[in-house]
Protein backbone atom coordinates (compact mmCIF):
# COMPACT_ATOMS: atom_id res chain seq x y z
CA UNK A 1 0.00 0.00 0.00
CA UNK A 2 0.74 4.07 -0.30
CA UNK A 3 0.57 5.88 2.51
CA UNK A 4 1.61 10.01 2.35
CA UNK A 5 4.23 10.87 4.84
CA UNK A 6 4.82 14.49 5.52
CA UNK A 7 3.97 15.41 1.63
CA UNK A 8 5.61 12.42 0.63
CA UNK A 9 4.76 8.84 -0.99
CA UNK A 10 5.95 5.41 1.26
CA UNK A 11 5.68 2.03 0.07
CA UNK A 12 4.47 -0.13 2.89
CA UNK A 13 3.76 -3.50 3.42
CA UNK A 14 0.36 -4.46 4.48
CA UNK A 15 -0.80 -4.74 7.53
CA UNK A 16 1.75 -1.91 9.11
CA UNK A 17 1.10 -0.03 12.07
CA UNK A 18 1.78 3.89 12.61
CA UNK A 19 4.69 3.33 14.76
CA UNK A 20 6.78 1.70 11.70
CA UNK A 21 6.29 5.05 9.74
CA UNK A 22 7.53 7.10 12.87
CA UNK A 23 10.39 5.13 13.73
CA UNK A 24 11.48 4.94 10.11
CA UNK A 25 12.03 8.41 10.21
CA UNK A 26 13.69 9.05 13.77
CA UNK A 27 15.15 6.84 15.94
CA UNK A 28 13.68 9.26 19.07
CA UNK A 29 10.76 9.91 19.55
CA UNK A 30 10.47 12.38 22.11
CA UNK A 31 8.97 15.39 21.16
CA UNK A 32 7.73 14.39 18.14
CA UNK A 33 3.61 13.88 17.36
CA UNK A 34 1.41 12.28 14.82
CA UNK A 35 -1.50 13.25 12.96
CA UNK A 36 -3.16 10.35 10.92
CA UNK A 37 -5.58 12.02 8.44
CA UNK A 38 -6.05 15.40 10.45
CA UNK A 39 -6.15 13.90 13.90
CA UNK A 40 -3.50 13.50 16.80
CA UNK A 41 -3.02 10.21 17.37
CA UNK A 42 -1.45 9.46 21.11
CA UNK A 43 1.93 8.32 21.29
CA UNK A 44 0.32 5.14 23.46
CA UNK A 45 -2.00 4.01 20.10
CA UNK A 46 1.06 4.47 17.57
CA UNK A 47 1.87 0.83 17.50
CA UNK A 48 -1.80 -0.56 17.75
CA UNK A 49 -3.18 1.86 15.06
CA UNK A 50 -2.86 0.21 11.66
CA UNK A 51 -2.55 1.97 8.30
CA UNK A 52 -4.86 2.04 5.21
CA UNK A 53 -3.81 2.21 1.52
CA UNK A 54 -3.91 6.36 1.08
CA UNK A 55 -3.59 7.33 4.84
CA UNK A 56 -2.29 10.86 5.68
CA UNK A 57 0.25 11.06 7.69
CA UNK A 58 2.22 14.03 8.97
CA UNK A 59 5.18 13.56 11.73
CA UNK A 60 6.38 16.76 13.41
CA UNK A 61 8.68 17.86 16.16
CA UNK A 62 9.54 21.34 17.62
CA UNK A 63 11.85 23.37 15.36
CA UNK A 64 12.77 27.15 16.14
CA UNK A 65 10.97 30.03 15.13
CA UNK A 66 7.73 32.24 16.43
CA UNK B 1 13.08 43.61 45.15
CA UNK B 2 10.88 40.81 45.32
CA UNK B 3 8.34 41.64 41.84
CA UNK B 4 7.46 37.93 40.88
CA UNK B 5 6.30 37.60 37.20
CA UNK B 6 2.81 35.40 37.57
CA UNK B 7 2.09 33.28 34.64
CA UNK B 8 -0.70 30.77 34.24
CA UNK B 9 -0.47 29.91 37.64
CA UNK B 10 3.19 29.11 37.37
CA UNK B 11 5.99 32.16 38.79
CA UNK B 12 8.98 33.08 37.02
CA UNK B 13 11.55 35.81 38.10
CA UNK B 14 12.22 36.81 34.22
CA UNK B 15 10.20 39.10 32.54
CA UNK B 16 11.86 38.37 29.26
CA UNK B 17 10.63 35.61 26.82
CA UNK B 18 12.58 34.42 24.00
CA UNK B 19 11.48 33.75 20.93
CA UNK B 20 14.07 31.02 19.27
CA UNK B 21 13.13 32.20 15.36
CA UNK B 22 16.02 33.10 12.95
CA UNK B 23 18.42 31.74 15.27
CA UNK B 24 21.52 30.65 13.18
CA UNK B 25 22.57 28.14 14.92
CA UNK B 26 21.72 25.96 18.44
CA UNK B 27 25.06 27.06 20.10
CA UNK B 28 24.30 30.90 19.20
CA UNK B 29 20.57 30.33 20.69
CA UNK B 30 22.21 28.52 23.57
CA UNK B 31 24.94 31.52 24.25
CA UNK B 32 21.54 33.81 23.96
CA UNK B 33 19.46 32.17 26.41
CA UNK B 34 22.32 32.19 28.75
CA UNK B 35 22.69 36.09 28.47
CA UNK B 36 18.84 36.39 28.32
CA UNK B 37 17.94 35.17 31.47
CA UNK B 38 14.78 34.00 29.91
CA UNK B 39 12.85 31.15 31.49
CA UNK B 40 10.47 30.79 28.58
CA UNK B 41 11.36 30.32 25.17
CA UNK B 42 8.78 29.66 22.43
CA UNK B 43 9.30 26.81 19.48
CA UNK B 44 7.76 26.20 16.24
CA UNK B 45 5.97 22.60 15.29
CA UNK B 46 7.46 21.61 11.78
CA UNK B 47 7.42 18.37 10.22
CA UNK B 48 10.16 15.82 11.41
CA UNK B 49 13.18 16.20 8.90
CA UNK B 50 15.37 13.08 9.96
CA UNK B 51 18.92 15.22 8.62
CA UNK B 52 18.04 17.96 10.75
CA UNK B 53 21.29 18.28 13.15
CA UNK B 54 20.67 17.99 16.65
CA UNK B 55 17.54 18.84 18.81
CA UNK B 56 16.62 22.32 19.92
CA UNK B 57 14.88 20.64 22.59
CA UNK B 58 17.91 19.24 24.07
CA UNK B 59 19.21 23.14 23.74
CA UNK B 60 16.04 24.40 26.11
CA UNK B 61 16.62 21.17 28.03
CA UNK B 62 20.27 21.54 29.32
CA UNK B 63 18.73 25.77 30.44
CA UNK B 64 15.62 24.40 32.29
CA UNK B 65 13.51 27.11 30.26
CA UNK B 66 10.19 26.27 29.80
CA UNK B 67 8.65 25.21 26.34
CA UNK B 68 5.97 27.40 24.88
CA UNK B 69 5.14 25.51 21.60
CA UNK B 70 3.94 27.60 18.86
CA UNK B 71 1.12 27.63 16.51
CA UNK B 72 3.05 29.87 13.78
CA UNK B 73 2.70 29.96 10.40
CA UNK B 74 -1.52 28.93 11.03
CA UNK B 75 -3.54 31.09 8.43
CA UNK B 76 -6.45 29.01 9.92
CA UNK B 77 -8.39 28.81 13.32
CA UNK B 78 -8.72 24.56 12.31
CA UNK B 79 -4.35 24.73 11.45
CA UNK B 80 -4.08 26.34 14.74
CA UNK B 81 -5.98 24.27 16.82
CA UNK B 82 -4.47 20.90 15.37
CA UNK B 83 -0.81 22.35 15.52
CA UNK B 84 -1.70 22.57 19.16
CA UNK B 85 -2.81 19.55 19.74
CA UNK B 86 -0.13 17.90 17.90
CA UNK B 87 2.41 20.63 20.35
CA UNK B 88 0.39 19.06 23.20
CA UNK B 89 1.16 15.65 22.73
CA UNK B 90 4.72 16.31 21.12
CA UNK B 91 6.02 18.62 24.06
CA UNK B 92 3.68 17.40 27.42
CA UNK B 93 2.16 20.91 27.81
CA UNK B 94 -0.82 22.67 27.90
CA UNK B 95 0.76 25.75 27.31
CA UNK B 96 0.35 27.40 23.81
CA UNK B 97 1.14 30.61 22.27
CA UNK B 98 -1.36 31.10 19.71
CA UNK B 99 -0.63 32.21 16.40
CA UNK B 100 -3.25 32.85 13.59
CA UNK B 101 -1.62 34.99 11.06
CA UNK B 102 -3.39 36.73 8.03
CA UNK B 103 -1.59 36.90 5.67
CA UNK B 104 2.63 36.00 5.03
CA UNK B 105 3.39 39.87 3.48
CA UNK B 106 2.46 41.31 7.12
CA UNK B 107 2.12 38.47 9.52
CA UNK B 108 -0.20 40.17 11.05
CA UNK B 109 -2.95 38.39 13.48
CA UNK B 110 -6.36 37.60 11.86
CA UNK B 111 -8.53 39.00 14.16
CA UNK B 112 -11.60 36.01 13.12
CA UNK B 113 -9.45 33.07 12.83
CA UNK B 114 -7.75 33.73 16.38
CA UNK B 115 -10.74 34.64 18.10
CA UNK B 116 -12.05 31.15 16.84
CA UNK B 117 -9.26 29.46 17.68
CA UNK B 118 -8.49 30.45 20.93
CA UNK B 119 -12.21 29.68 21.97
CA UNK B 120 -11.80 26.35 20.74
CA UNK B 121 -8.55 25.82 22.21
CA UNK B 122 -9.57 27.18 25.71
CA UNK B 123 -12.78 24.58 25.47
CA UNK B 124 -9.73 21.98 25.30
CA UNK B 125 -8.29 22.95 28.35
CA UNK B 126 -5.17 24.55 27.15
CA UNK B 127 -3.65 27.69 28.43
CA UNK B 128 -3.65 29.87 25.99
CA UNK B 129 -1.00 32.92 25.18
CA UNK B 130 -2.65 34.67 22.18
CA UNK B 131 -0.21 36.46 20.15
CA UNK B 132 -2.86 39.38 18.79
CA UNK B 133 -3.08 43.28 17.36
CA UNK B 134 -2.77 45.82 19.38
CA UNK B 135 -6.37 46.34 19.35
CA UNK B 136 -7.89 46.87 23.04
CA UNK B 137 -11.05 45.49 21.80
CA UNK B 138 -9.75 42.58 20.72
CA UNK B 139 -7.66 42.05 23.54
CA UNK B 140 -10.55 42.49 26.19
CA UNK B 141 -12.43 39.50 24.03
CA UNK B 142 -9.31 37.40 23.81
CA UNK B 143 -9.36 37.53 27.71
CA UNK B 144 -13.12 37.09 28.21
CA UNK B 145 -13.09 33.77 26.12
CA UNK B 146 -10.68 32.81 28.70
CA UNK B 147 -6.98 33.12 27.87
CA UNK B 148 -4.10 33.44 30.38
CA UNK B 149 -2.33 35.87 28.61
CA UNK B 150 -2.90 39.20 25.90
CA UNK B 151 0.00 39.21 23.79
CA UNK B 152 0.06 42.41 21.19
CA UNK B 153 2.34 43.33 19.03
CA UNK B 154 4.74 46.56 18.80
CA UNK B 155 4.62 46.34 15.26
CA UNK B 156 4.79 43.50 12.62
CA UNK B 157 7.09 40.52 13.32
CA UNK B 158 10.65 40.96 12.59
CA UNK B 159 10.17 44.52 11.49
CA UNK B 160 12.00 46.39 14.59
CA UNK B 161 10.07 49.04 13.90
CA UNK B 162 9.31 49.07 17.89
CA UNK B 163 6.42 49.79 19.84
CA UNK B 164 4.32 52.36 16.67
CA UNK B 165 0.54 52.83 18.79
CA UNK B 166 2.52 52.94 22.80
CA UNK B 167 -1.33 54.74 23.72
CA UNK B 168 -2.84 51.01 22.22
CA UNK B 169 -0.83 49.16 24.43
CA UNK B 170 -1.71 51.29 27.63
CA UNK B 171 -4.84 50.70 26.66
CA UNK B 172 -4.52 46.81 27.17
CA UNK B 173 -2.82 47.42 29.81
CA UNK B 174 -5.02 49.56 31.86
CA UNK B 175 -8.16 47.54 31.14
CA UNK B 176 -6.02 44.09 31.20
CA UNK B 177 -7.28 41.41 34.09
CA UNK B 178 -4.39 39.38 32.98
CA UNK B 179 -0.72 39.91 31.99
CA UNK B 180 -0.01 42.00 28.58
CA UNK B 181 3.05 40.76 27.20
CA UNK B 182 4.37 42.95 24.21
CA UNK B 183 5.10 40.46 21.62
CA UNK B 184 6.63 41.20 18.02
CA UNK B 185 7.87 44.49 16.51
CA UNK B 186 10.97 44.90 18.88
CA UNK B 187 14.01 46.51 17.64
CA UNK B 188 16.06 47.12 20.13
CA UNK B 189 16.57 47.62 24.38
CA UNK B 190 14.80 50.82 24.26
CA UNK B 191 11.77 49.75 22.71
CA UNK B 192 11.98 46.67 25.30
CA UNK B 193 12.30 49.19 28.18
CA UNK B 194 9.49 51.28 26.60
CA UNK B 195 7.18 48.03 26.87
CA UNK B 196 7.93 47.64 30.80
CA UNK B 197 7.03 51.64 31.15
CA UNK B 198 4.10 51.22 29.75
CA UNK B 199 2.87 49.00 32.00
CA UNK B 200 3.31 45.46 30.03
CA UNK B 201 4.04 42.57 32.51
CA UNK B 202 6.35 41.06 30.31
CA UNK B 203 8.63 40.87 27.10
CA UNK B 204 8.68 38.02 24.01
CA UNK B 205 11.11 38.93 21.48
CA UNK B 206 13.26 36.47 18.62
CA UNK B 207 14.69 38.24 15.81
CA UNK B 208 15.77 41.49 17.96
CA UNK B 209 18.67 38.80 19.45
CA UNK B 210 18.21 36.27 16.77
CA UNK B 211 19.34 38.53 13.45
CA UNK B 212 21.31 41.05 15.70
CA UNK B 213 25.09 41.19 14.39
CA UNK B 214 25.45 40.01 18.22
CA UNK B 215 23.04 37.86 19.63
CA UNK B 216 24.71 37.12 22.74
CA UNK B 217 25.35 40.59 23.46
CA UNK B 218 21.78 42.03 22.34
CA UNK B 219 20.30 39.13 24.31
CA UNK B 220 22.07 40.89 27.38
CA UNK B 221 20.78 44.60 26.42
CA UNK B 222 17.33 43.45 26.20
CA UNK B 223 17.61 41.65 29.77
CA UNK B 224 18.67 44.98 31.54
CA UNK B 225 16.11 46.66 29.39
CA UNK B 226 13.05 44.45 30.62
CA UNK B 227 14.65 45.27 34.43
CA UNK B 228 15.14 48.94 34.10
CA UNK B 229 11.76 49.22 32.17
CA UNK B 230 9.77 47.12 35.09
CA UNK B 231 11.87 48.98 37.78
CA UNK B 232 10.63 52.91 35.92
CA UNK B 233 7.12 51.57 35.87
CA UNK B 234 7.16 50.91 39.76
CA UNK B 235 9.02 53.75 40.62
CA UNK B 236 6.70 55.70 39.22
CA UNK B 237 7.88 58.36 36.88
CA UNK B 238 7.76 62.23 36.93
CA UNK B 239 4.66 63.84 35.30
CA UNK B 240 5.94 65.43 31.98
CA UNK B 241 5.54 69.17 31.79
CA UNK B 242 5.65 71.85 29.33
CA UNK B 243 8.19 74.14 30.65
CA UNK B 244 11.02 74.01 33.20
CA UNK B 245 11.31 72.78 36.66
CA UNK B 246 14.69 73.69 38.66
CA UNK B 247 15.91 71.03 40.29
CA UNK B 248 18.19 73.03 42.70
CA UNK B 249 16.99 75.90 45.10
CA UNK B 250 15.88 78.62 43.56
CA UNK B 251 16.82 80.73 46.94
CA UNK B 252 19.89 82.59 47.76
Amino acid sequence: MTVIVNGQQHELADGAMLTDVVTRLTASVRGVAVALNGSVVPRGEWASTTLTDTDQIEVLTAVQGG
Amino acid sequence: MDDPFVLAGETFTSRLIMGTGGIPSLDVLDGALAASGAEITTVAMRRLDPAAPGSILDVLARRGVRVLPNTAGCYTAADAVLTAQLAREALETTWVKLEVIADEHTLLPDPIELLDAAERLVNQGFLVLPYTNDDPVLARRLEQVGCVAVMPLGSPIGSGLGIRNPHNIELIVERAGVPVILDAGIGTASDAALAMELGCDGVLLASAVTRAQHPTQMAEAMRKAVEAGRLARLAGRIPVRRYAKASSPTDR
